[in-house]
């Protein structure tokens, strides 16, 4: 990876970035920085403005209001073929008339002054050896499989040496085999080349595994922005905890607040200690909280006293159902007052205590710390 | 899924027609062709070149098809062209029905009846008089190479706009921004994408189009006045003025002959074109 020591531009920036079609806000006041070699992901559902911003940066898209920047130049109404950045489109949009090589050096033989033959057909055999292609050069594009046309649209676009690759739901074409296997690709060839990546995507696995920060979205703004361990950990509220892996949300209100712990009153009766996450700063004592606990923090027993001392809660549940899913088994609990949760239980548990069945009265208990306070929104 | 009997059954029909209207009548000419015409005219059996022999006299006919087929196909195409991308690409869909069948409107009329006002556009009271008004003076139109190119261009043009704008209306758009992507202009992805994409279409157009321009006889007969005549002018005089079907026969055998000729090398050539490309499938 090569750095630029102290003149670190950023290679992406939004400033107050916003996009309307007609009366439909697509983007609204988007701020960001992407720095160089970073792998950056937009995550969110359908609709809520992750493909617009990135047709923004392509250029194919011009913002109605803010300014977008490429390495600290301002690009507004710069068209996308005077971009220095690159794109793998959701259905990859190879070109039928022209075979693999003729596809991957599109880019190249775009270029003014042109590359002369001979070195175009050398970067292009470099290129192809690099996505694992080698050979597949006369090929013709219907020839090939989903994933060889995936990598064939990879080639086509970092063939360029962008300043930066878009990805727009690159693998969502593939089979979940192959997805994980391009996705490690992908993550190695990003590591190998060290160009930026910026990707949109509706699989939060998949923006979780690969990226050096997420960037979550809904209608069209920035939810929170952050490490994946930082989404997962230190969710900025309800939206981004249920978006970010699974979590159990009991509704609660704000019985003492301290600087990190404060106590939820859940279902009226039950007080619990928990972690104030960043968005209960705002907040007043008697307000409507969630209370998020992810099923992998939840400890079951059918012994209330092999339960953990410091546990914050400890509770008796029955036994809903139960899904074996390896490595782990998730149990669908019921309690009286809290109602139906998720509970995840590892499967080296069950070496001194055997699976609970379905029916089964237990013990359930989680600690201060995996309780975190978050905001209704 | 279908027994041998169904297809023999559902191919009887047309095998039938193509046996009773295409090649029985075919093969009439070619008997023919070797006759010779009879004192009061039509048909006297005999086997003799001579009116193959006699096909000198008719070249010009001949070299009038050979050379205004090819242009008018690609004035036609021309004109087309812009038409059809503009209809596929360039227009709200929400007009693009109400244009299209504007297109075809024209149909709706006889093609006699649509030849003939041009002869009074072209002919003297028409486009020459308004030239004269101006100052332009002694301009004659009618009875032209000008009006026949004219009227084939204005009768075919529907036959060329519709196979171009198919395949230009089902363009990936997505394929121009990926072009756009990757540093194509606007007229740069035009060259490498959407004309290379459209060239089934051309293709299709121009074949229709030749093909039936090869036959043509009504536009030159009303528009060309006598004197630019294609082959099918020189049919309808000899089976129907002179009856001579002999003869006619001859100049109908070849002027079969010289079509497939011309259409064979022609698709030879189209099929070199897109030899690297075989979703461009030509027909």
């Amino acid at each position: 990876m090569q750095s630029n020591g102290a003149s670190a531009v950023p290679v992406l920036t939004f400033r107050g970035v916003s996009k309307r079609f007609g009366d439909v806000v697509a983007a609204r006041n988007l701020d960001l920085d992407v720095d160089e070699g970073e792998f950056l992901s937009f995550l969110g559902p359908s609709g809520c403005g992750k493909t617009t911003s990135l047709r923004m940066i392509a250029g194919f898209e011009q913002p109605s209001e803010g300014d977008v920047y490429l390495m600290g130049e301002r690009v507004n109404g710069v068209p996308a073929y005077r971009r220095p950045v690159n794109m793998v489109f959701q259905h990859y949009a190879l070109f039928p008339h022209l075979d693999v090589a003729d596809n991957v050096s599109y880019g190249l033989r775009q270029r003014r002054p042109r590359p002369d033959a001979d070195a175009i057909a050398r970067r292009v055999e470099a290129m192809l050896e690099k996505v694992r292609l080698a050979g597949y050069a006369r090929r013709k594009i219907w020839e090939l499989s989903g994933g060889q046309q995936q990598r064939v649209a990879l080639a086509r676009a970092l063939i360029n040496e962008p300043a930066l690759l878009l990805l727009d739901e690159p693998l969502a074409a593939l089979d979940r085999k192959l997805r994980r296997e391009m996705q490690i690709e992908l993550q190695n060839l990003q590591r190998d080349l060290g160009i930026t990546f910026v990707l949109v995507t509706h699989d939060q696995e998949e923006a979780l595994s690969m990226s050096d920060r997420v960037c979550i979205m809904r209608d069209g703004a920035i939810v929170q922005i952050g490490s994946p361990r930082e989404l997962y950990d230190r969710p900025l509220n309800r939206y981004v905890a249920d978006f970010v892996g699974k979590s159990n949300f009991f509704a609660g209100t704000l019985v003492e607040t301290g600087r990190e712990r404060v106590i939820v009153s859940l279902a009226g009766t039950l007080r619990v200690p928990a972690v104030g996450g960043p968005s209960v700063a705002g907040m007043a004592r008697g307000q409507g909280i969630s209370l998020s606990v992810r099923p992998e923090q939840m400890v079951l027993s059918r012994d209330p006293r092999s339960l953990p001392a410091d546990s914050a809660v400890k509770l008796e549940a029955t036994v809903r159902n139960r899904i074996f899913l390896g490595e782990h088994t998730e149990y669908l609990l019921h309690e009286t007052r809290l109602g139906e949760f998720l509970a995840l239980a590892p499967r080296q548990t069950e070496i001194s205590e055997p699976a609970f069945d379905t029916g089964e009265s237990i013990h359930v208990s989680w600690s201060a710390n995996a309780a975190l306070v978050l905001s209704n929104e | 899924m279908t027994s041998p009997w169904v297809k023999r059954l559902l191919l009887f029909p047309a095998t039938a027609w193509m046996i009773v209207m295409l090649a029985l009548p075919l093969l009439v000419v070619v008997v023919f062709s070797f006759g010779e015409r009879g004192p009061a005219g039509g048909y006297v059996p005999a086997f003799t070149f001579d009116q193959y022999l006699n096909l000198p006299a008719r070249l010009a006919a001949f070299r009038n098809t050979l050379v205004l087929a090819p242009v008018g196909t690609l004035l036609c195409l021309l004109a087309a062209y812009p038409l059809a991308y503009f209809l596929a690409v360039k227009v709200d869909p929400r007009w693009r029905t109400l244009l299209l069948v504007l297109i075809i409107v024209p149909f709706w009329t006889s093609i006699l009846i649509r030849t003939y006002a041009w002869i009074f556009i072209l002919g003297g009271q028409g486009i020459p008089r308004l030239l004269e008004f101006v100052g332009i003076e002694g301009v004659r139109l009618i009875n032209t190479r000008f009006a026949v190119l004219t009227g084939i261009v204005y009768g075919y043009l529907p036959l060329m706009i519709f196979p171009i704008y198919v395949s230009l209306e089902k363009l990936d758009k997505r394929l121009l921004e990926a072009a756009a992507d990757l540093g194509s202009s606007p007229a740069w992805a035009f060259r490498n994408i959407t004309l290379p994409l459209s060239i089934p279409g051309i293709a299709t157009g121009c074949m229709l189009v030749f093909i039936l321009l090869m036959g043509e006889f009504l536009i030159p007969a009303l528009l060309g006045g006598g004197k630019v005549f294609f082959v099918g002018n020189a049919l309808v005089d000899l089976f129907l003025q002179s009856r001579n079907w002999a003869y006619g026969s001859a100049v109908a055998a070849t002027l079969v002959i010289v079509m497939l000729v011309t259409v064979g090398l022609y698709m030879k050539l189209m099929r070199r074109a897109g030899a690297q490309r075989d979703d461009v499938s030509l027909f």
